[in-house]
């Protein structure tokens, strides 16, 4: 089968592959590109560690063609930091001890950039409901919703 | 196993090449690709078309038109359809909802497709490039159906008259135990002069429970009133059994949660 190309940003920067149509977004990060931060958990929409943010959205990667996405602005959780400096949310994560075995890790972290990115200031309910595609098996969810109210307050007082 | 996609500008090209074998169209992918990552070894080719009608939502007084594309997030933010975003939320997680569309829910298996629930008690009608039909007849043979959707179309509600209540064992989202929705009229007097209620989970597609509209209508909305309908909620149903719950079990609730719905 001929090859087909796709061309996006990958978190500022651009990215350009010959893939096979019909490729999932997951798999030409992970295997082409080589941005392994999006985990393949159930391939199924059901988990949610394969989130990314595509144009500003929360999108499951593992269903959604990678040729659907030529000219989108895609943000991974490789994109958060910068220049070694951890983002907010990973900061609080880490604080918060939000991470156990990480597999969920970085859908829980896309999902919740998507929620501070438009609701700087989330209720507790507003950060479940954030959360509620994404499954974590380890923390029991309570640690996740702490370091994501953590690092909202953390940028509002950063802001001030 | 990777798949051909194919995007079409029109519907009309797409629906023709839709017509060769193994080929299923591809709305936002929370089905079909879903699939063929389980291996469904049907689906060889994908079809899409990006016909911006597809993605449109006009409101008219109280008509709608909603193209099949228009995700159930775009669905739930939309401001004059505030009184459904209820229902559209109701669908998946955020990222979900952000892909899921109106058109792709018509063809979701129970214990999914809630929203179609809602869409059937509405009355809505299903579009196609051939015309357009009433949603139950769509829902009956939407195996059959091989022409793409393109809308659905239905009148709003009165204000207050749409109720919808999806049960799940997982808070605050999770898979359907069962899915009610609800378009109620009263007269002046407080009785129900009109009842359309559907129900998810109670079959292998959403069905509507037409004894219980029947023993609503001329009662009122209390414990007493609504007793009649409680008593034949169950008529006609043939629920699934899944891991979440068995088809005993979703019998047995259905006239608790629609007792609860109607009294709310």
């Amino acid at each position: 089968m001929a090859k087909i190309p796709v061309q996006f940003m990958l978190n500022g920067a651009e990215k350009a592959e010959f893939i096979d149509s019909g490729t999932t977004l997951l798999n030409a990060l992970r295997d082409k590109i080589g941005d392994t931060s999006p985990k393949g958990g159930c391939h199924q929409g059901t988990c949610g560690a394969c989130s990314v943010i595509i144009d500003g959205e929360l999108r499951l990667s593992c269903l959604t063609l990678a040729e659907t996405c030529n000219g989108a602005a895609i943000t991974t959780t490789s994109g958060l930091s910068q220049g070694g400096v951890l983002h907010p949310l990973q900061r609080a994560f880490l604080d918060a001890f939000a991470t156990q075995c990480g597999f969920c890790t970085p859908g829980m972290l896309m999902a919740a950039k998507v929620l501070l990115d438009h609701t700087p200031d989330p209720s507790r309910d507003e950060v479940v409901e954030a959360l509620s595609g994404n499954i974590c098996r380890c923390t029991g969810y309570e640690p996740i919703i702490q370091a994501v109210l953590t690092a909202a307050r953390s940028n509002s007082q950063n802001a001030a | 196993m990777a798949l051909a996609l194919q995007t079409f500008s029109t519907v009309k090209d797409a629906n023709a090449a839709l017509k060769a074998a193994g080929t299923r169209y591809l709305g936002g992918g929370t089905l079909v690709v879903r699939a063929a990552n389980e291996g469904d070894v049907s689906v060889s080719g994908l079809i899409r078309s990006t016909e911006p009608a597809l993605s449109a939502i006009t409101v008219s007084g109280r008509e709608v038109r909603i193209g099949a594309s228009v995700t159930m997030a775009a669905m739930a933010r939309h401001p004059d359809l505030s009184s459904l975003a209820r229902a559209a939320r109701a669908v998946g997680g955020p990222a979900i909802r952000n892909m899921a569309t109106i058109g792709g829910n018509l063809f979701a298996p129970a214990p999914y497709g809630d929203f179609t629930v809602a869409l059937l008690a509405l009355g809505a009608t299903v579009g196609t490039d051939d015309g357009e039909v009433p949603i139950e007849t769509f829902l009956a043979k939407r195996e059959d159906n091989h022409a793409i959707v393109t809308s659905v179309g239905f009148s709003l509600p009165l204000e207050g008259g749409f109720r919808f209540l999806k049960i799940s064992r997982v808070k605050p989202k999770g898979v359907s135990v069962l899915s009610i929705a609800a378009v109620l009229e009263q007269a002046p007097d407080g009785t129900v002069s009109s009842a359309h209620i559907a129900l998810g989970c109670l079959a292998d597609r959403p069905m509507r429970a037409k004894a219980a509209e029947k023993a609503l209508l001329g009662r009122k909305l209390t414990s007493d009133g609504i007793a009649p309908a409680l008593a034949v909620a169950s008529d006609g149903t043939s629920p699934i059994t899944d891991a979440v719950a068995s088809a005993w079990y979703r019998n047995e609730v259905l006239p608790v949660h629609l007792g609860r719905l109607l009294l709310a």
